[in-house]
């Protein structure tokens, strides 16, 4: 498929789990190397003096008492769950 | 004031008729969903509404509280116990959230009464609302027009007067731009100042949560409630939390605010330019000292955001395997095939496509060019605003540099679509506060289109900008417009 850089998406979207169909492998091609392109200017940014921010705040190492609290019950947490038994999810099998 | 006329007040005037007992919450909780009724066919901001949860807890209310007795509209995004919480995906359409977000909990225990889920960007991901795998929202004022996004459908209900309040979540922009291009108030506060906790992730290192409001003072009167430390979010900020509206008798006298010289270059709607001018001028008048100062990285930001917002989201959004909760595709031959059409099938484009852009800036071999860069660069965005934060107590500028669009005009191009968060998104870069509140109108095609002014304060610094934005909103009358949809259907 024709890209104007080195992503791949159809690879990509296999490495993310979603199923693409070519047409619109083709549509994201063309977008996102538009995106790409657009951010290539990140180049002309001198960060030689700084630190990779992971995020802006200046708190570290947050700990909390060990101890076991209310929370969902076994019921609750399966509610949502589109396949169950038994207390448990349900899905393919994965194992030969 | 009769029933009907209710929907219109905010949250303060509601609580003063509501503590004189000249209203019942009960009776509030009936009016507000008759003006829904009558007017949301025609906006589309709700996803879901359940009256008789909410009439039971109005039953019970305590209208002494702070927020006691009002009924206040949440984004999608937002678990609220008992409620369906879609995020506008169809991954999640027919999910039912099993506890409250600590908002909620917050907001309830101040009296308040969660009344209605809101439309939204699908996982907030858009600036115009159209990314909602449900329905489209439509703008008050034009309704050929956008309400903006991703917090759309907070944003019309209360620019319709069909929500009180509401609570958004902006992760570059998604409550003050919608804000602004709805003509309400829009407050996004410093990152950790809010919990987080049952908000559905995007972006975890961007998003934080705030109030859609009619007034300065409303903003204050939810913040009041919403803000402080919460052990089950380890990002949330263990700071003691102030009066929010401790400043507000004070007016702009011995208050610097910085222009950024990079906001005002081309690109910006002319009208919108002439409405920030015209309110520079007003604060001025009212004894702010205006500063030109510089920002030399806000070239940068739009890129930086693309490339950390979609590598958290592609992160987070890998919990939506079709195992657990949500949507599962049908007859999986083996648990790839499950994960991989569950995921095309329950995702929209957009979404797919932030996935994928951030799960290539993060792979192996493209790691240190896109995402270490992008980090980095974030700090030099961070540094900028601190070095600003010394000369002046808050930025001023254009919220955004556009006008409301027309329903359509730019999903096919979304760099387009980026580009124009500019204003917003350094500010969840770096983590500071801001809020849109209105400051003016557009003339396009013979209607009037709202133009928001964006305030930005350093980080826990929320008691200034909103003292500053309340001192300019009452010199002005531009938050006392109503949309004509809204008046005409107050009288219907």
């Amino acid at each position: 498929m024709a890209r104007n850089s080195d992503l791949d998406v159809a690879y990509v979207a296999r490495l993310a789990r979603i199923n693409l169909s070519e047409a619109e492998a083709k549509v994201f091609q063309k977008q996102l190397d538009d995106v790409l392109k657009y951010v290539e200017k990140l180049r002309q940014a001198d960060v030689s003096q700084v630190e990779a921010a992971a995020h802006t705040l200046p708190i570290f190492n947050v700990f909390r008492e060990d101890a076991p609290h209310d929370w969902f019950t076994a019921e609750e947490a399966l509610s949502n769950a589109p396949r169950q038994a038994n207390g448990l999810f349900i899905v393919p099998k994965v194992v030969e | 004031m009769t029933e009907k006329d209710l929907p219109a007040l905010s949250i303060a005037d509601l609580q003063s008729l509501l503590r004189r007992r000249e209203v019942s919450a009960r009776e509030v909780i009936d009016a507000l969903r008759d003006r829904i009724e009558l007017i949301d066919p025609k906006i589309g901001a709700y996803l879901s509404l359940d009256v008789d949860a909410a009439a039971k807890e109005a039953e019970k209310s305590n209208v002494d509280l702070p927020l006691g007795g009002v009924p206040l509209a949440i984004k999608d995004i937002i678990n609220v116990m008992g409620q369906p919480c879609t995020c506008a995906s169809k991954i999640l359409q027919s999910y039912r959230a099993a506890y409250d977000a600590t908002v909620i909990r917050k907001l309830r225990a101040a009296g308040a009464i969660p009344f209605g889920k809101t439309n939204l960007d699908e996982f907030a991901m858009g600036s115009s609302t159209e990314n909602s795998a449900m329905k489209l929202t439509r703008n008050p004022w034009d309704l050929s027009r956008v309400p903006g996004g991703s917090s759309g459908g907070s944003a019309a209900a209360v620019a319709a007067d069909a929500a009180f309040g509401a609570l958004g979540s902006d992760t570059g922009g998604s409550i003050r731009q919608p804000a602004a291009l709805s003509g309400v108030v829009g407050f996004k506060p410093t990152y950790g100042r809010v919990s987080r906790f049952g908000l559905v992730a995007f972006a975890s290192s961007l998003d934080q949560i705030g109030p859609l409001t009619k007034t300065v003072r409303d903003a204050v009167l939810m913040m009041n409630a919403l803000a402080g430390h919460d052990p089950q979010d380890s990002t949330s900020l263990n700071e003691p939390v102030p009066d929010y509206a401790a400043r507000f008798d004070h007016d702009l006298h011995g208050v610097r605010l910085g222009l950024p010289k990079e906001y005002l270059i081309g690109g910006i709607d002319p009208q919108v330019k002439a409405a920030i001018d015209a309110a520079v001028k007003q604060m001025n008048s009212l004894g702010a000292e205006i500063v030109e100062v510089s920002l030399p990285t806000t070239e940068y930001a739009v890129a930086v955001y693309y490339i950390v917002a979609t590598a958290e989201a592609s992160t987070n959004l890998a919990r939506f395997d079709g195992v657990r909760y949500g949507y599962r595709t049908e007859n999986p031959k083996d648990i790839l095939d499950l994960y991989g059409r569950t995921r095309e099938e329950g995702f929209g484009p957009e979404v797919k496509r932030r996935i994928i852009l951030g799960t290539y800036v993060l792979s192996s071999g493209y790691y240190d060019a896109y995402y270490l860069r992008a980090q980095k660069v974030r700090e030099l965005i961070r540094q900028d605003f601190a070095r600003a934060f010394e000369k002046v107590d808050a930025l001023i500028s254009p919220t955004s540099p556009v006008l409301a669009f027309k329903v359509g005009e730019r999903v096919a191009d979304p760099l387009q679509m980026y580009l124009a968060d500019i204003f917003t998104i350094a500010a969840n870069l770096a983590g500071i506060c801001g809020i849109s509140v209105p400051c003016g109108f557009a003339e396009v095609d013979g209607r009037r289109l709202p133009i928001g002014l964006q305030l930005l304060g350093k980080a826990l610094d929320e008691a200034r900008i909103l003292q500053i934005a309340h001192a300019y909103e009452q010199s002005t009358d531009w938050h006392k417009a109503r949309p004509s949809i809204a008046v005409g259907g107050r009288k219907a």
